[in-house]
Parts: structure tokens; sequence; C-alpha cells
């Protein structure tokens, strides 16, 4: 009796996923609670959110949705590579995820960096001169596209740390969970922005 | 029986067409929202956003070719935050 | 079959040395027992703390006017009163410390799904009591807002909100952690042949409680975070001064804070089916009418919390609608009741301490529940809101039920997880002082409500008098039974008579195993043929 840790080495693939997807829905369910608080303020304030959107500029929008969505896909394609048994393309399938996510937030910086510079952001005095329901709206969009860009940066981290496994052999063509599951969080990632894109930058 | 589910591996070309797929329903709602519409406009951009994350939660986060279950309780966790919605609402909607 | 193993040469899980030595064997442990006994001894430190508190408060209110204590000290014992026995005792309770050690064991597994993940939600548990706990010790003084953080005052008043804030958002991590590892386990861990339906009940309870951990925590989370922000930079989004909505904040924190009452009731309830059957000797009459109103009051729960903003000025339609769902939650509650009283007619009881918390349980869980209809009733909410009559009605329902369940747990249990039996004389004797003082302490207060008495107020007018008195009185007999039940359980973990395997001839499989059970629980994973209450 004195492996002790026996009990830890028990492999469930199937229960790590519904894992995953379990802590998939907390995830959802707290955007779930920014997303009621917008819904809240857009009914109670509709001139003030129009106008206020249309601050926001819809190419970088555009661009940034774009470059997520294709990033989604190379790492939905990475996990079939993985099964083909190339180790090599699914490397580098997850490296241009990673990539895609570091441009995705360069743009941010640079949105950012821009409506920080022209006085918007929370608590500044020219937001503060600004109507209610616009101080209302940048910060949601401050709240709601930070916590996004957060999730954005657990993303890289956990799909590094795959890839890590990955160049180890650790993960294989009949052991990739935990790929499958990095997938899963990236594909959350990419989720919420389809639904935050349309909400600050088109309804105008 | 563990390794019953990875045996379905997704085609290559499946993803790029979704991947278009996607694409496309971005530049639409991009363009459906530049002409001024009225009170469609958050519907359309909305209903399109919709579909997007159904083809998303389908075959990039594979719940097509997973297990019932899995399908079964992204659906009603999405139903729940509807209800919870609608619920907070009926409070706004009538105030 | 059960007294064959106690013979068994492998040490059990108390004794057991693992890689690490003393203290460190025990707070880097993986083994889901270890894990349970760590959050028991943790809740039962901060419990007594909390405890204290109330009695304190208790003190004060024995006589209108200053009597040990200011109203700002006043305040901020209410609010760290509530925060801890909420955050830190009650939501957690059940499930951390009986769900841990008696889930793998009650379905037949070695341990949970995620050993590693288990031992962390731990310490985010002590992390996240060490930073809401240090509010009180810097900055411009403790919390005075009470559990619920009401905005605009949360991020208006100079205290010092931010860490008490904080602190219940990490302890969120901790129970969504907990609850992802209980719903993988009953996914994946039932022992061969134990289908759904021959789950025992303790299990679906948790179960349901999973579930609401996970789908309801993230929305406090959320909601918390933006607490922050408000207090940090000014973002406001429930400042009416910059277009918030301060009842939008209600909103958002009942939508996870009434759920979270079923997170407390939930497997309460399932403790109380666990000990009926055990000490009626019978099976437990309507197990499938239990485990769907079990479900249904997770629900349907997660739908009624407007019931808690009844005076805050919502619509109509909202006011109309929270109370017709909080009528509808109760129905599954009482099926649940008319199961137990049903089980135990007709049945030859053995009466033992477990079972006398069980009907105690039974008795404050009636008296809260019916209160509690009337507080849901939209008319009679009006005049009741935030008196003396809620502070009665929850303390009946949480302390009633989740704190009277963890004590009968803790006593029909406690032979397992310690392997030796406690002083019964001295439990009974306790169990009654505790609940002759339960019912001084808390009657009063109805009464008090009624008349108008209004709560979180230091002070009183002349008129509340008497049943102050009486109420104070009664406080300090019920701490002096909590004093004789937990001295009497401390000391027998080491000086009480060895207990055999099955000591309640209980059916479930937690009998089944040695006490203690060893670090793997079972020698051989058991095969589940019958029902789990099968006393035929």
């Amino acid at each position: 009796m004195s492996n002790y840790a026996h009990i830890d080495e028990h492999r469930d693939d199937e229960g790590a996923k519904i894992g995953m997807w379990l802590f998939i829905f907390t995830e959802l369910l707290l955007f779930g609670g920014l997303f009621i608080v917008y819904s809240v303020y857009r009914y109670i304030n509709p001139e003030a959110f129009h106008l206020a959107a249309e601050e926001l500029d819809t190419f970088t929008g555009t661009v940034n949705t774009v470059i997520l969505l294709v990033s989604s896909m190379t790492i939905a394609m990475s996990i079939s590579s993985i099964q083909y048994k190339n180790k090599k393309l699914t490397l580098i399938l997850m490296g241009l995820t990673i990539l895609l996510a570091a441009v995705f937030m360069v743009n941010k910086y640079f949105e950012w960096s821009g409506k920080i510079s022209h006085g918007i952001y929370p608590g500044s005095p020219t937001l503060m001169e600004a109507s209610q329901g616009e101080i209302l709206f940048f910060g949601l969009y401050y709240a709601m596209t930070g916590l996004h860009a957060l999730h954005i940066i657990i993303g890289v981290a956990f799909i590094a740390y795959v890839m890590r496994l990955v160049v180890k052999n650790e993960v294989q063509h009949d052991n990739f969970t935990i790929l499958e599951n990095s997938g899963l969080y990236w594909h959350l990632v990419d989720l919420i922005w389809i639904f935050l894109f349309p909400l600050f930058y088109l309804i105008t | 029986m563990e390794k019953e589910q990875h045996t379905h591996i997704v085609k290559y070309k499946t993803y790029i067409f979704v991947l278009i797929a996607l694409l496309f329903m971005t530049f639409a709602s991009v363009a459906i929202t530049s002409i001024n519409l009225g009170p469609y406009t958050v519907s359309a951009a909305l209903l399109l956003a919709s579909i997007k994350s159904i083809l998303v939660l389908l075959i990039f986060m594979h719940l097509k070719f997973d297990k019932k279950f899995y399908g079964i309780m992204a659906a009603s966790v999405f139903l729940l935050l509807a209800c919870v919605i609608f619920i907070t609402f009926l409070d706004y909607l009538y105030r | 079959m059960s007294d064959t193993v106690i013979q068994n040469h492998e040490p059990n899980y108390l004794e057991y040395k693992g890689r690490y030595k003393g203290i460190f064997a025990w707070i880097f442990s993986t083994d889901h027992k270890r894990i349970g006994l760590l959050y028991l001894y943790s809740m039962l430190v901060l419990f007594s703390v909390a405890a204290i508190l109330g009695l304190l408060m208790k003190i004060e209110l024995i006589a209108p006017g200053k009597t040990i204590m200011d109203a700002q000290t006043y305040n901020s014992f209410f609010t760290l009163h509530g925060i801890t026995m909420i955050f830190l005792i009650v939501v957690p309770g059940l499930p951390a410390v009986f769900g841990n050690f008696f889930l793998p064991l009650m379905i037949g597994a070695k341990d949970v799904a995620f050993p590693k993940l288990n031992l962390l939600s731990w310490w985010i548990y002590i992390l996240g009591a060490a930073v809401a706990l240090s509010s009180q010790f810097f900055g411009d003084g403790p919390p005075d807002t009470g559990w619920t953080f009401y905005a605009p005052y949360s991020f208006r008043t100079g205290t010092n909100m931010l860490p008490a804030v904080t602190g219940a958002f990490i302890l969120g991590f901790s129970s969504i952690a907990t609850g992802i590892n209980f719903i993988v386990t009953i996914h994946r861990m039932r022992a061969p042949g134990m289908t759904w339906m021959k789950m025992p009940l303790f299990p679906w309870a948790l179960y349901s409680t999973s579930w609401i951990q996970v789908l309801a925590t993230p929305i406090v989370g959320v909601t918390l975070l933006m607490i922050v922000l408000e207090r940090t930079m000014q973002i406001g989004f429930f400042d009416p001064a910059l277009g918030g909505d301060p009842i939008l904040y209600q909103h958002l924190f009942w939508i996870y804070s009434h759920p979270a009452v079923y997170i407390m009731i939930l497997p309460a309830m399932g403790v109380i089916s666990e000990i009926i059957p055990t000490f009626a000797r019978k099976t437990i009459f309507g197990y499938k009418a239990i485990v769907v109103s079990t479900l249904a009051i997770a629900f349907v729960g997660y739908f009624v919390w407007g019931h808690h903003m009844f005076t805050s000025g919502m619509s109509g339609t909202a006011l109309y609608t929270f109370s017709i769902l909080t009528f509808l939650v109760a129905i599954p509650s009482a099926i649940k009741i008319f199961n137990w009283v049903a089980t135990l007619h007709k049945a030859s009881i053995d009466i033992q301490t477990p079972f006398l918390w069980a009907l105690c349980f039974l008795f404050v869980f009636m008296i809260g529940g019916l209160s509690g209809m009337v507080l849901g009733a939209l008319s009679a909410n009006v005049h009741l809101h935030d008196t003396a009559f809620v502070v009665a009605h929850f303390h009946f329902i949480v302390f009633g039920g989740t704190g009277y369940a963890f004590f009968g747990a803790l006593h029909y249990w406690y032979p397992k997880m310690f392997g030796r039996m406690y002083d019964k004389g001295w439990a009974n004797i306790g169990l009654a002082v505790f609940f002759t003082g339960f019912n001084t302490l808390y009657l009063p207060m109805f009464y008090l409500g009624m008349i108008g008495m209004p709560r979180r107020y230091y002070d009183y007018v002349e008129e509340f008098h008497g049943p102050n008195i009486v109420s104070s009185f009664g406080a300090m007999l019920m701490i002096s039974g909590l004093v004789i039940i937990i001295t009497n359980l401390v000391r027998s973990a080491r000086k009480g008579e060895i207990a055999e395997a099955d000591p309640w001839k209980g059916k479930t499989l937690e009998w089944t195993t040695a006490s203690p059970p060893t670090l793997e629980n079972f020698d051989e994973i058991p095969i589940v043929t019958k029902l789990p209450y099968d006393y035929e």
C-alpha cells in the first residue's frame, strides 16, 4: 500500500469531457449575467445605446470576428489531425490559433487605447458629461470585452500548455481529451464573441 | 468502451465549409445592419448570431457527433438562461 | 455480511501514511474522506465564531438602547454573521463535508472523479474565507451592508467592502468545483448495477444540488465582480446617479441566492431521507416521488427569486408571477414531508439520536415552510417584509433545516467517519437543550415581526421588550446545547467506544465497508442488485 497516487491515475475521458462541458456552462452563465444587464439597460435607454454604438469601429470589430472564427476552425482541425496521427500539422494548427489570438489582442489594444485617448473610459470627465445611457454602454463595453479578453488570455495559456504535452508525446491519437477540452474552451471564447460583436458593433 | 467516442474523425473539408458559412453570415449581418430596417435590425442580427452559434456548437464543438446527452445539457442551459431573461423582463416590460 | 470486514488488515484512512507527514498528510491529501474532514473542522471553527457573534447580537437586544455594543458594531456583526453563516457554512456545508465523505461510499466508488480538483476546492475555500474575514481587521472598518451587499449602499459605504465581496466571489469557485466534481462522479462512477433508480436519495439530492451550484453560482460571481468594478472604476452598473438600476442588482443577486437556498436545503432533505428508513427499518415510502420532487425543487427553485423583492418596486406582473411560482415550489417540499411521515407509519422504529434529530428537523422545517407560505403571499409580505418575522422564518429553514440535518448527519455517520461511538446519553441531552433553546429563541421573533419589529436594528421601542428577553434567553440556552453536543462529539472521537461497521443496521453501501473505511473504501467494488432501502 505505498502507491498513494493510484487513485489519481484512474483515467476517464468521457468524465473529463463532461467536466469540461459543465465548466463551459458556468462560463456561459457568467457572461449570461452580463447579457441580462446589457439587455435591460438597452431596453431602458434605446436612443443612447444607439448613439454610443456608432462610436465603435465596425471594421475593427469585423476583422476581430473573422480572426476568431478562423482560429476556432484551426483548433478544431488540430483535433482531426491528431487523430490522423499527424503531430506536425497538429502543432502548426495550434500555433496558428495562438498567433491569431495574439493578433486579436493587438487589435483590441489599439481599439481600447484609441477610445481611452479620446477620453472615453469609465469615470473619465468626458464620459461623465455624456448621457446616462452612454455611460452604461461604455461601462458594459469595457466590462464585457475586457472579461472576454481575459478569457482569450486564459485560452491561449491552456492551448500553449497542451502544445507542450503534444510535443512531449503525452497527447496522442488515442489520448487527446485534453486537446479536445482546450478546443472546447476556445470555441466558448468564440461563441461569446459571436454575440458580443452584433450587440456592441452592429446594432446601431 | 471509452474509445468509442473517438472513432469519429471530422474531415478538414467539413470545417472549411462551416468556416465559409460563418464568414458569410458575419458579412451578411454587417451588411443587413448597415441598412436601416428599424426594429428588425436587432432581430436580424441576433438571428444570424444564433445560427452562427448553433453551427459552432454542432460542428466545431462536436455536439452533432457526440452522445445526445451533451446536446441535451447544452440546450437546457440555453433554455434556462432564456427563461431567466424572460422572467427578469416581466419586471421591466410592465413597470 | 458486514461483520466480516472489521478484520481488515489495511490501515484505515485516518491512520494511513502517505507521501507527507503530520498536518501535510491532511492538507495535501486528495482522499475524499480526509477532504471531507478538513471541511468539517474548518466549518466547526467558523461556525463557533459566527454563533458567538449571533449570541452577542441577542445579548445586545436583551434590553432597549445600547446594552453591550453601539449601532455600527451591531451592523458589522450581523454582516459578518450573515457572510460567514451563508457563504462559508450553510451553502457549502452538507455537500462539502458529507457529500465529499459519503458520495463515493454510497455509490460504491473509490473516490470522486477529480480528486485533485477536490483538494483545490478546499484550498480555494480557505483562501476565500481568509479574504472575506480579512475585511474585519484592516482598512476603514468592517463591512456593514448585511450579507446581501445591496447596491447602491455597497459601493457608497466607507467601510471595507472589497475584501468581503472578493471573498464571496472566490468562494463561488470552490462551490462550482465541488458541483462539477459531484455531477461527473455520479454520472461516471456508480458501482456496477446501480442504475439511476437504484441510487440512494442522498446522492440524488447532491446531484440536484450540484446542478444548481454549477448553473447559479456564476451569476452571483459576475454580479459581485460588477460591484467590485463599480467601487474601483466608477462604472455605474447599479448607481442611479450614472443611470444604473439598483433593483437590477437585487434581481441578479437573488437569481443566485434564491437557488442557493435550495443548495442549502436539498442535501438536508437527502440526509433525512437516509436517516428515516434506516431507523424505521422500512423501505422509504415513494422513492420515485422523492426523486422527482428533488429535481422539481431544483428546477422551479430557479425561477422564484423575486419573492425577496416584493417591496422593491417591481412591476405588478412580476409580483404575481413570482408569488404564484413561490407557492408552486412548496408542493414538492410538502410531498417529501408526506413521504417521510408515511415511511414512519406502522414502522417498528429504533429510537436513536440521529432519528431524534430527524424528527426535530420535521418539526422545525414544517414551521419554517409554513411561515414561508405566509411570506410568499403578496399582501402579507408587504406587512412583514424586513421584520423579525423574516429573520425567524429563514432561521427556521436555514438553521432549522440545514443545521438540524447537519447535526443529524454528523450523529448518523459519526461511527463510520471516526470508527467510534459518541456518548448517546449526552448527545440526547444536548439535543433536548438545543431544541428547547432554538424554539425559545426564534418563536418569539415571529410574534415580534407581526407586531412590527424591524430586523437589523440594535435598538427597539419599549413594547418589544418582553418577547426579546425570552428570545435572548433562548439564544443562551441554545448555545449551551451546542456546547454540550460539540464537546461530546469531540471527546468521543478519541475516547468513545469502538463502533462496529454497521451500528444502525443500515442497508446503503457505506455501511458495508469498515469503520473507519480504508483508503480505497471497498476491498472489492460492490455489485448492486437491490433497491437502496431493502429492509424486507
